[in-house]
């Protein structure tokens, strides 16, 4: 049996703001907060952990920065050292300033392109994906929270979160 | 308001004397006559392998039918291969002793040069620091910035430097002029008679327009300066927005000003010192130099005076701010330079390219040490958006890129000047204390004249509770 969740429907962000502040205080638990816009400070206010994206992206980054140095030193240095032009191919430091623009570009490529697939695996992202929204209002217009109503008690919770400022609350079993 | 420490004074004077007890040391050592250049050598040679011996030779090859003059490239001893028709024939390299004569006086000359260029080096280092804060400053007003006016003290403290420091660089320049010494070869109408190539340019390249171009850039910079300051004051006690209506208004001329100024500032002041080479992007190479300085200057006083107590509402997240324009602008130059030398690299056209073959053959750690201290460095070290408001992190990192910046202005400026003679001594580094001294003493000075925080800037609310 699946358990029992609240939704619980804002109309102001401030108000959510502060609704999820005393939600948190009284130790009830927010399963998931569905709002048409980022709301600033509202992770915070949830307690989550930062995002680490910016390392994958760092890490994806210079992935990119190896493959671009393996592949020209591979395929201008070692493979075919022809002369083209005058240039240098004796090794790769000698032709380096020729393929830092290729470096910087490869390398930007993976952080930007491998952080973006990374976010959408994470967040579970795709095309054809069945929307999961609970109520069709929330790209429009109204934050809806999702608390877990567990043990507690269905009727002191709803007390509770109609004193934080919700405007509708519904139970889902 | 803020009070000058007697310590931070004392040290400031200390500083000073030494620095310029140390440089009139650099100049009582400079040696007068050749025999005394090859005294000097003799007893060096032992040590470092010298690079007296292996002067860099180039030989260019012209077309034929093409006339070919034999020239002097400052830092250079250049034998131009004479060619005629089909023949190539060296060119005559004279008698051995007279050569060889020539070849010490030469090294005199860039001897005599050094104290001088350390001087200069120094002084136009520290000059830039202000110029760039000016041009910081500037931006945030035109921008009308919301988080920076809580630093508006700070960055006004810097630029007080901006009109001492430029005055110094101006006598430094009047006595190039002066013939005082060799700092500017096209200075020398010897040189400049047997060089076709300075001759063309002396319509451009002659000290008495090379001097009113300076007193312009100069003193238009101190006249904005010295108006944005005043009304920043009179603001205080505004009770509208005129004043800062007309800052508004003066920082975005300021800013068509400076960047025409800045751009032919550092043609004069730094390009024609090798007047044989010229670079388009020349200017704002040195732009992100002096701007990066600057920015990284503020975020240090600010570190500095917010420890001391002084900066109330100066919070990490200024800090953060601050840190960010370090870590672009210091890529910024790092992408300004690298397009300099690669687009030469890469055509690599023998009369562009001397220039870069002198600084990697005799500056290699400096010429690529600056990648190091200017980019990998703030790159790897305030990437991370934690690091950047960890204080002392933002201060070991400025204090890298300080110095690389320092050695940015020593590589543009040496290998014209003294050559391979160049060396990290006394007398540079006296001259960075001299003026590290006098920068201290005239910024820190500069912040006892008004309060630390600005009152009537309509961003001030905003700015105290910036958070990032």
């Amino acid at each position: 049996m699946a358990s029992k969740v609240l939704h619980a429907i804002y109309r102001d962000d401030d108000l959510l703001l502060q609704a999820v502040k005393q939600i948190r205080e009284a130790r009830y638990h927010i399963g998931e907060i569905y709002c048409p816009f980022p709301v600033h400070g509202l992770d915070k206010a949830m307690g989550l952990a930062p995002t680490r994206l910016a390392i994958t992206s760092f890490l994806y980054g210079l992935v990119g920065l190896s493959v671009a140095i393996a592949m020209m030193n591979f395929i201008m240095i070692e493979d075919w050292p022809q002369d083209i032009g005058g240039k240098p191919s004796f090794s790769f430091f000698q032709n380096m300033p020729a393929f830092v623009p290729i470096m910087f570009e490869l390398t930007v490529f993976f952080a930007a392109h491998l952080m973006v697939i990374t976010f959408y695996m994470r967040s579970r992202l795709w095309p054809f994906k069945s929307a999961e929204n609970p109520d069709v209002r929330t790209t429009d217009d109204v934050f809806l929270m999702e608390v877990d109503a567990a043990n507690h008690n269905i009727d002191d919770l709803t007390d509770f979160l109609y004193k934080t400022g919700a405007s509708e609350i519904k139970l889902i079993e | 308001m803020y009070t000058l420490s007697s310590k931070l004074k004392l040290t400031a004077i200390i500083f000073m004397v030494v620095g310029a007890i140390g440089l009139i040391y650099g100049f009582i050592a400079a040696p007068d006559t050749v025999e005394e250049v090859k005294e000097m050598m003799a007893s060096e040679h032992h040590g470092e392998g010298h690079a007296a011996d292996d002067a860099a030779e180039i030989h260019v090859e012209q077309l034929p039918g093409e006339t070919v003059e034999v020239e002097d490239v400052q830092g250079y001893e250049s034998e131009v291969a004479h060619t005629e028709g089909e023949q190539h024939a060296e060119a005559g390299h004279g008698e051995e002793a007279s050569h060889e004569n020539e070849h010490y006086e030469h090294i005199l000359h860039q001897l005599q040069n050094k104290p001088w260029a350390a001087l200069y080096v120094a002084a136009f280092f520290f000059f830039m620091i202000s110029l760039g804060v000016l041009a910081f400053y500037a931006i945030q007003y035109a921008a009308q910035a919301g988080w920076s006016p809580v630093l508006f003290r700070v960055m006004e403290a810097i630029t007080a430097y901006l009109l001492p420091g430029g005055i110094i660089v101006f006598v430094l320049l009047v006595l190039s002029g002066l013939h005082l010494n060799h700092l500017f070869v096209w200075m020398d109408p010897e040189v400049v008679a047997h060089d076709e190539i300075i001759q063309a340019k002396t319509a451009y390249l002659n000290v008495p327009f090379f001097l009113i171009r300076a007193a312009i850039y100069l003193g238009g910079w101190a006249f904005f300066r010295h108006l944005l300051r005043k009304n920043s004051i009179k603001m205080d006690d505004a009770t509208d927005l005129t004043y800062f209506k007309k800052n508004f208004k003066l920082a975005a001329g300021f800013l068509v000003f400076f960047i025409v100024t800045e751009s032919m500032m550092s043609w004069d002041w730094i390009m024609s010192l090798d007047p044989h080479w010229f670079s388009t992007l020349f200017g704002w190479f040195v732009f992100a130099s002096l701007f990066v300085s600057g920015i990284t200057t503020i975020a240090i006083m600010s570190i500095y005076l917010k420890k001391r107590g002084y900066l109330e509402f100066v919070n990490d997240s200024h800090i953060h701010d601050l840190a960010k324009f370090m870590f672009g602008i210091s890529i910024f130059w790092t992408y300004l330079w690298f397009s300099q030398f690669m687009l030469i690299w890469y055509s690599n056209i023998p009369e562009e390219v001397v220039y870069f073959i002198q600084r990697m053959e005799d500056y290699p750690i400096l010429f690529f040490g600056m990648l190091v201290t200017n980019f990998i460095f703030p790159v790897l070290l305030l990437m991370n958006s934690d690091y950047k408001r960890v204080n002392w992190f933002v201060i070991m990192t400025g204090i890298v890129i300080l110095i690389g910046h320092y050695l940015n202005v020593y590589v543009l400026v040496m290998p014209a000047t003294v050559g391979e003679s160049w060396f990290i001594g006394i007398p540079e580094i006296s001259a960075v204390l001299l003026f590290a001294g006098l920068f201290t003493f005239i910024v820190f000075n500069s912040l006892t004249k008004a309060p630390l925080l600005v009152k009537g800037n309509p961003f001030i609310k905003e700015s105290k509770h910036y958070h990032y």
